[in-house]
Protein backbone atom coordinates (compact mmCIF):
# COMPACT_ATOMS: atom_id res chain seq x y z
CA UNK A 1 0.00 0.00 0.00
CA UNK A 2 1.55 3.35 -1.12
CA UNK A 3 2.20 5.68 2.21
CA UNK A 4 -1.12 8.06 2.23
CA UNK A 5 -0.92 11.76 0.80
CA UNK A 6 0.21 14.73 2.82
CA UNK A 7 -3.03 16.97 2.93
CA UNK A 8 -2.79 20.49 3.79
CA UNK A 9 -6.00 22.31 4.42
CA UNK A 10 -6.45 26.21 5.35
CA UNK A 11 -9.45 28.06 5.84
CA UNK A 12 -7.79 31.61 6.86
CA UNK A 13 -8.67 35.32 6.65
CA UNK A 14 -5.09 36.30 5.92
CA UNK A 15 -3.54 36.04 2.35
CA UNK A 16 -1.62 33.45 1.48
CA UNK A 17 1.94 32.91 -0.75
CA UNK A 18 1.65 30.47 -3.37
CA UNK A 19 4.92 30.15 -4.34
CA UNK A 20 5.77 29.56 -0.72
CA UNK A 21 3.10 26.67 -0.28
CA UNK A 22 4.77 25.44 -3.50
CA UNK A 23 8.09 25.18 -1.82
CA UNK A 24 6.73 23.33 0.93
CA UNK A 25 5.02 20.32 -0.79
CA UNK A 26 7.81 19.94 -2.81
CA UNK A 27 10.74 20.48 -0.19
CA UNK A 28 12.90 17.54 -0.07
CA UNK A 29 11.19 15.55 -2.19
CA UNK A 30 12.53 13.65 -5.72
CA UNK A 31 9.63 11.92 -6.78
CA UNK A 32 7.19 14.94 -7.23
CA UNK A 33 7.09 15.51 -11.72
CA UNK A 34 4.52 18.26 -11.56
CA UNK A 35 2.74 20.69 -9.39
CA UNK A 36 -0.54 22.33 -10.98
CA UNK A 37 -1.21 25.44 -8.90
CA UNK A 38 -4.91 27.22 -9.50
CA UNK A 39 -5.22 30.34 -7.66
CA UNK A 40 -9.04 32.07 -7.75
CA UNK A 41 -8.90 35.59 -7.27
CA UNK A 42 -11.30 38.32 -7.34
CA UNK A 43 -12.49 40.42 -10.10
CA UNK A 44 -13.81 43.76 -9.96
CA UNK A 45 -16.81 42.95 -12.50
CA UNK A 46 -16.21 45.74 -14.90
CA UNK A 47 -15.11 48.15 -11.89
CA UNK A 48 -18.15 47.89 -10.25
CA UNK A 49 -17.12 45.97 -7.12
CA UNK A 50 -15.67 47.09 -4.50
CA UNK A 51 -14.93 44.04 -2.71
CA UNK A 52 -16.42 40.77 -1.25
CA UNK A 53 -17.44 39.41 1.68
CA UNK A 54 -16.97 35.48 1.97
CA UNK A 55 -18.84 34.25 5.03
CA UNK A 56 -17.92 30.86 6.09
CA UNK A 57 -19.38 28.03 8.03
CA UNK A 58 -16.25 27.28 10.57
CA UNK A 59 -15.42 23.89 11.57
CA UNK A 60 -18.19 22.53 8.07
CA UNK A 61 -16.06 24.70 6.02
CA UNK A 62 -12.48 22.98 7.25
CA UNK A 63 -14.20 19.60 7.20
CA UNK A 64 -15.43 19.32 3.64
CA UNK A 65 -12.22 20.78 2.43
CA UNK A 66 -10.45 17.85 4.10
CA UNK A 67 -13.19 15.16 2.95
CA UNK A 68 -13.23 16.63 -1.20
CA UNK A 69 -9.21 16.21 -0.67
CA UNK A 70 -9.38 12.83 0.83
CA UNK A 71 -11.37 11.83 -2.49
CA UNK A 72 -9.08 13.39 -4.54
CA UNK A 73 -6.47 11.85 -3.11
CA UNK A 74 -8.17 8.37 -3.30
CA UNK A 75 -8.59 9.24 -7.48
CA UNK A 76 -5.41 9.93 -8.89
CA UNK A 77 -1.46 9.42 -7.76
CA UNK A 78 -0.84 12.36 -5.49
CA UNK A 79 2.19 12.91 -3.88
CA UNK A 80 0.86 16.48 -2.13
CA UNK A 81 -2.31 18.35 -2.19
CA UNK A 82 -2.49 22.00 -0.37
CA UNK A 83 -5.96 23.49 -0.55
CA UNK A 84 -6.22 27.15 1.41
CA UNK A 85 -9.56 29.33 1.33
CA UNK A 86 -9.74 32.78 2.38
CA UNK A 87 -12.63 34.48 4.29
CA UNK A 88 -13.52 37.97 5.32
CA UNK A 89 -13.74 41.08 3.36
CA UNK A 90 -11.61 40.72 -0.04
CA UNK A 91 -10.97 43.18 -2.60
CA UNK A 92 -10.51 43.07 -6.69
CA UNK A 93 -7.25 41.79 -7.66
CA UNK A 94 -6.79 40.17 -3.95
CA UNK A 95 -6.30 35.97 -4.26
CA UNK A 96 -9.33 34.06 -2.68
CA UNK A 97 -8.56 30.59 -2.55
CA UNK A 98 -5.34 28.01 -3.75
CA UNK A 99 -5.30 24.10 -4.39
CA UNK A 100 -2.23 22.99 -5.40
CA UNK A 101 -1.68 19.57 -6.68
CA UNK A 102 1.49 17.35 -6.55
CA UNK A 103 1.87 14.11 -8.57
CA UNK A 104 4.88 12.11 -10.50
CA UNK A 105 3.04 13.18 -13.81
CA UNK A 106 1.15 15.95 -14.62
CA UNK A 107 -2.08 14.26 -15.72
CA UNK A 108 -3.16 13.67 -12.20
CA UNK A 109 -2.24 16.61 -11.15
CA UNK A 110 -3.78 18.87 -14.05
CA UNK A 111 -7.44 16.49 -13.22
CA UNK A 112 -7.13 16.62 -9.47
CA UNK A 113 -6.69 20.36 -9.47
CA UNK A 114 -9.80 20.57 -11.90
CA UNK A 115 -11.92 18.46 -9.52
CA UNK A 116 -11.05 19.83 -6.36
CA UNK A 117 -12.25 22.95 -7.25
CA UNK A 118 -15.63 21.39 -8.66
CA UNK A 119 -16.48 20.34 -5.69
CA UNK A 120 -15.29 22.57 -3.48
CA UNK A 121 -17.23 25.24 -4.79
CA UNK A 122 -20.45 23.16 -4.60
CA UNK A 123 -19.97 21.39 -1.23
CA UNK A 124 -17.70 23.52 0.70
CA UNK A 125 -19.85 25.86 2.97
CA UNK A 126 -18.86 29.60 1.61
CA UNK A 127 -20.64 32.22 0.32
CA UNK A 128 -19.92 35.37 -1.02
CA UNK A 129 -21.53 38.94 -0.76
CA UNK A 130 -20.75 41.47 -3.20
CA UNK A 131 -19.98 45.31 -1.94
CA UNK A 132 -20.29 47.79 -4.88
CA UNK A 133 -18.26 50.47 -5.89
CA UNK A 134 -21.18 53.07 -5.49
CA UNK A 135 -21.02 51.95 -2.00
CA UNK A 136 -24.94 50.29 -2.00
CA UNK A 137 -25.12 46.94 -0.51
CA UNK A 138 -24.86 44.45 -2.79
CA UNK A 139 -26.43 41.03 -3.60
CA UNK A 140 -25.43 37.80 -2.50
CA UNK A 141 -23.59 35.83 -5.24
CA UNK A 142 -25.63 33.19 -6.98
CA UNK A 143 -24.50 29.54 -7.25
CA UNK A 144 -24.37 28.98 -11.07
CA UNK A 145 -26.34 26.46 -12.57
CA UNK A 146 -23.25 25.37 -14.67
CA UNK A 147 -21.78 24.16 -11.01
CA UNK A 148 -24.39 21.26 -11.31
CA UNK A 149 -22.87 20.43 -14.74
CA UNK A 150 -18.99 20.86 -13.61
CA UNK A 151 -19.81 18.06 -10.85
CA UNK A 152 -21.44 15.35 -13.48
CA UNK A 153 -17.94 15.54 -15.28
CA UNK A 154 -16.60 13.57 -12.46
CA UNK B 1 -31.08 21.45 19.40
CA UNK B 2 -28.73 24.47 18.36
CA UNK B 3 -29.85 25.81 14.70
CA UNK B 4 -27.83 28.20 12.83
CA UNK B 5 -28.41 29.92 9.37
CA UNK B 6 -25.86 31.68 7.10
CA UNK B 7 -26.11 34.07 4.10
CA UNK B 8 -28.99 35.77 3.12
CA UNK B 9 -31.42 33.19 5.22
CA UNK B 10 -29.23 34.47 8.41
CA UNK B 11 -30.00 38.39 7.00
CA UNK B 12 -33.30 37.24 6.41
CA UNK B 13 -34.07 35.40 9.88
CA UNK B 14 -31.99 38.12 11.13
CA UNK B 15 -30.15 36.20 13.84
CA UNK B 16 -27.06 33.78 13.05
CA UNK B 17 -28.27 31.10 15.41
CA UNK B 18 -31.12 30.05 17.75
CA UNK B 19 -32.11 27.31 20.19
CA UNK B 20 -35.16 25.60 19.09
CA UNK B 21 -37.20 22.80 21.03
CA UNK B 22 -38.28 21.34 17.86
CA UNK B 23 -42.09 19.29 18.67
CA UNK B 24 -41.76 15.72 18.57
CA UNK B 25 -43.99 15.36 15.11
CA UNK B 26 -40.75 17.12 13.88
CA UNK B 27 -38.76 14.34 12.87
CA UNK B 28 -36.87 14.81 9.50
CA UNK B 29 -34.59 18.01 8.29
CA UNK B 30 -37.63 18.71 5.94
CA UNK B 31 -39.96 18.87 9.03
CA UNK B 32 -37.59 21.14 10.55
CA UNK B 33 -37.49 23.54 7.76
CA UNK B 34 -41.50 23.52 7.57
CA UNK B 35 -41.36 24.39 11.65
CA UNK B 36 -39.35 26.95 11.15
CA UNK B 37 -40.81 28.85 7.75
CA UNK B 38 -43.90 29.13 10.33
CA UNK B 39 -42.21 30.60 13.43
CA UNK B 40 -43.00 34.41 12.18
CA UNK B 41 -42.80 36.42 8.81
CA UNK B 42 -38.91 36.81 8.35
CA UNK B 43 -38.48 33.09 8.75
CA UNK B 44 -41.08 32.44 5.96
CA UNK B 45 -39.58 35.29 4.14
CA UNK B 46 -36.14 33.07 4.88
CA UNK B 47 -37.55 29.45 3.81
CA UNK B 48 -40.29 30.29 1.00
CA UNK B 49 -38.10 28.63 -1.78
CA UNK B 50 -37.56 25.39 0.57
CA UNK B 51 -36.40 23.28 -2.87
CA UNK B 52 -33.33 25.79 -3.08
CA UNK B 53 -32.19 25.58 0.59
CA UNK B 54 -29.40 23.44 2.16
CA UNK B 55 -28.57 21.77 5.13
CA UNK B 56 -26.59 19.97 7.40
CA UNK B 57 -26.47 17.78 10.66
CA UNK B 58 -23.26 17.73 13.17
CA UNK B 59 -21.49 19.84 9.83
CA UNK B 60 -22.57 17.19 7.60
CA UNK B 61 -24.73 18.09 4.10
CA UNK B 62 -27.75 15.88 4.38
CA UNK B 63 -30.87 15.46 2.44
CA UNK B 64 -34.36 16.56 3.33
CA UNK B 65 -35.49 13.14 4.42
CA UNK B 66 -32.57 12.54 6.73
CA UNK B 67 -34.28 12.17 10.12
CA UNK B 68 -32.85 14.85 12.87
CA UNK B 69 -33.18 12.44 15.99
CA UNK B 70 -29.36 12.82 18.11
CA UNK B 71 -28.20 15.70 16.21
CA UNK B 72 -26.67 18.86 18.58
CA UNK B 73 -26.50 20.97 15.90
CA UNK B 74 -28.75 21.95 12.41
CA UNK B 75 -27.70 24.34 9.85
CA UNK B 76 -29.14 26.05 7.00
CA UNK B 77 -27.81 27.73 3.83
CA UNK B 78 -28.66 29.22 0.39
CA UNK B 79 -26.19 26.89 -2.03
CA UNK B 80 -22.77 27.96 -1.26
CA UNK B 81 -20.59 30.00 -3.37
CA UNK B 82 -16.88 29.67 -2.61
CA UNK B 83 -14.05 29.27 -4.87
Amino acid sequence: MSSPTPITIRVQDADFDAAAEVARLVAGRCDIGGVVNFIGYCRDEGGTLAALELEHYPGMAEDELTRISVDAAARWPLLGLVVIHRYGRIRPGEQIVLVACASANRRAAFEAADFLMDFLKSHAPFWKKEHRVDGSDGDWVDAKTTDAEDLSRW
Amino acid sequence: MKVVYFAWLRERIQRPEEEIAFPSSVTTVREALTFLSGLGENYAYAFEKPEIIRAALDKKHVKPETLIAGAREIAFFPPMTGG
